[in-house]
């Protein structure tokens, strides 16, 4: 499903990925781990479709609409409430059953209380779980995953840990973490980045 | 069609956005009237009719460019560009939602200006108000555009007029001149020759702009 | 080309020749047309009835405005390859491109000016089309400079970069069909700068003087293209040893 060879990525002057290769069959969970700055983020965006490397080639055997995309920055609107991002992000990604599938989603991550609620008014760790909800909307084939953990409350790890054990096998993951001991049950590949 | 269903849920999530702010349109208004009274005691004498045109449409362009600055904050402060750029929609599609977000605002803005304008200078003419259509057009579509390649720059708000003015050169000499003069037909055929002209380059580029 | 006992060599990329027509060459044959298009320019032209010995800056002027034109359009295009085809030395050449057309504008609005205080005794004349869209397009491209260094090199650079040399490429017959409905406005004057009519000698040393110029350009784009890829050699270098 994507395989990486020599993959290099430099910003001006600072080079960020050197030299990296990767395969990830479907079906596949590979976790990557390594300090920060050594370029888990970067690695993960170009896997995802959101940079392109400056050395090595990657390609990726899928269609933007499969892969699912959780970085860093929950990528939901702060001024709009979580139905209104779903409603977005589902009109974008043409779910059919939008309505069903947004509603099922937001009750799972414990949201539908406060679906009418501006995401301005959240917590941190319920504004992740909102951007799980974003990831897993149009059922990606591909997720890419970046610290999903760091940013989620205890409840918010444990539903996390529910959906990867049953999406396992089904769908293919690429996870950066800093607690690789947590996905280790899932892992079938390990990559560790060096600083 | 798929893609005009992406350019109406982008365009309702930025209209949905500045309803929600209430920043930029009411920023725009009170800058429109304050620039009216600048002008009032920066043309020494009674300006003729001719003169203050032009002013309208320094006016216009300059509260455009303050609205244009604002387009893409929301997607900037909060990295949400990745998430429109991960959709499987047509890149070009956020530009066009948003051109017509902001024009939405720009037309608010005039709705109120070219009154004001009336009441304080000149009264307006039809061919001004068709010349303010053709020239709003072009004013988003160009401006949106640029508004995204600066906000992918260190020096953001400090380039976007840089990268303007001098493509909003030809709007100003169709309006002015269609504002003006007699027989104003040629004036409004050449603003809707440049947007039609800019809109497809503006379409055809947006991706390039983008994606990294 | 690559050995497997040193991997780091394979991996040294190779400066690609430009072209086949070496630099020194160039460079010699742009002194010895620009010494003739001096002479032609200053001995051989006929004096111009009503503005004088000056009006041979006329010769100057539109060719470097000719120049500038050719530099724009060849930024347009390696833009064009840069986002189409994606050649990777395209957004290099694109860039050296504007940086020529810049230069050869500013002689433009240079030469223009001084033909206008020699023959109107102002510096500047709104009147002249030329000047202004000069001045347009200056602004325009100097804004280029402003947003390639204010974004980080990368493919992203690059991209901008682009697309913004092909908004010019379109800016100039606009803008030019935007100063002529302008005099329709703005209170005509009767100040202009004329070229003489075109005939026997005048042709032939305008035509020397193009062509001299479009070399001297061509010379200098190559120069200056090989003294970056030089420097991204070095750096990539740099890299490789580190």
């Amino acid at each position: 499903m994507l395989v990486a060879r020599r993959l290099g990525k430099r910003y001006g002057e600072k080079r960020v990925l050197r030299s990296i290769d990767l395969e990830l069959p479907p079906g596949g969970f590979l976790v990557v781990t390594g300090p920060n700055g050594s370029g888990k983020t970067t690695l993960l965006r170009i896997c995802a479709g959101l940079a392109q490397p400056t050395e090595g080639t990657i390609e990726r055997s899928l269609e933007r609409a499969q892969v699912g995309y959780l970085g860093h920055e929950p990528l939901v609107y702060r001024e709009l409430t979580a139905l209104e991002n779903l409603e977005l992000y589902g009109r974008l990604y043409r779910i059919a059953e939008r309505r069903e599938r947004i509603g099922m989603l937001l009750e799972r991550f414990g949201l539908w209380d406060v679906r009418h609620e501006r995401v301005a008014s959240y917590s941190r760790g319920m504004t992740q779980r909102l951007a799980l909800c974003r990831v897993l909307l149009h059922e990606p084939d591909l997720l890419v995953l970046d610290e999903p953990y760091s940013a989620l409350d205890e409840p918010g790890a444990e539903l996390l840990d529910a959906q990867l054990a049953e999406l396992r096998g089904e769908r293919t993951f690429l996870l950066a973490t800093h607690e690789p001991a947590r996905v280790e049950p899932f892992a079938s590949g390990r990559l560790a980045l060096a600083a | 069609m798929s893609y005009v269903r992406d350019v109406g849920a982008l365009a309702r999530k930025d209209l949905l956005l500045e309803l929600r702010a209430r920043d930029t349109l009411p920023a725009m208004l009170l800058f429109v009237a304050s620039v009216f009274v600048v002008f009032h005691f920066a043309l020494p004498g009674t300006p003729s009719r001719l003169e203050t045109i032009g002013l309208l449409w320094v006016a216009i362009l300059f509260t455009a460019l303050l609205g244009l600055g604002r387009a893409f904050v929301p997607e900037r402060e909060q990295r949400t560009f990745d998430g429109l750029v991960l959709a499987p929609c047509d890149r070009s599609a956020i530009w066009l939602a948003k051109s017509l977000a902001t024009l939405a605002f720009l037309v608010a803005a005039e709705v109120v200006a070219l009154p004001l304008y009336a009441l304080f200078f000149h009264p307006v003419g039809a061919a001004t108000v068709a010349a303010v259509v053709l020239a709003d057009l072009g004013i988003c579509g160009v401006g949106t555009f640029l508004g995204a390649m600066a906000v992918a720059t260190r020096a953001r708000d400090l380039l976007l007029p840089l990268l303007f003015l001098p493509l909003a050169m030809p709007i100003v000499v169709g309006a002015v001149g269609a504002s003006v003069v007699g027989s104003p037909g040629r004036y409004l055929g050449f603003l809707a020759l440049y947007d039609a002209l800019f809109a497809v380059v503006c379409w055809a580029s947006f991706e390039y702009v983008v994606a990294e | 080309m690559s050995s497997p006992s040193n991997p780091a060599a394979a991996t040294i990329p190779q400066v690609g020749r430009i072209s086949r027509i070496p630099l020194p060459a160039l460079a010699a044959a742009s002194l010895v047309l620009v010494a003739t298009a001096l002479v032609f320019v200053f001995f051989v032209a006929p004096t111009d009835a009503n503005q004088g010995f000056s009006q041979r800056i006329f010769y100057f002027h539109v060719s470097i405005a000719i120049t500038a034109y050719a530099c724009f359009a060849g930024a347009a295009w390696q833009a064009f390859r840069h986002l189409w085809k994606r050649d990777p030395g395209a957004d290099l050449k694109s860039y050296v491109c504007v940086h020529q057309g810049v230069i050869f504008g500013t002689l433009v609005l240079l030469t223009g000016s001084i033909w206008a205080k020699i023959s109107w005794g102002r510096w500047w004349l709104w009147s002249s089309d030329q000047l202004v869209l000069f001045l347009v397009l200056f602004l325009f491209y100097c804004a280029y400079f402003m947003l390639r260094f204010s974004v980080d090199p990368g493919p992203q650079r690059a991209n901008l970069s682009a697309v913004y040399a092909l908004f010019g490429v379109v800016l100039i017959p606009v803008s030019f069909a935007a100063i002529r409905l302008a005099k329709d406005i703005i209170h005509p004057v009767v100040f202009t700068l004329h070229g003489p009519n075109f005939g026997g000698w005048i042709l032939v040393t305008y035509c020397i003087a193009q062509v001299a110029l479009l070399v001297l350009a061509y010379t200098l784009y190559r120069l200056e293209l090989s003294g970056k890829r030089l420097d991204g050699r070095l750096r990539e270098l740099k890299e490789v040893l580190a």
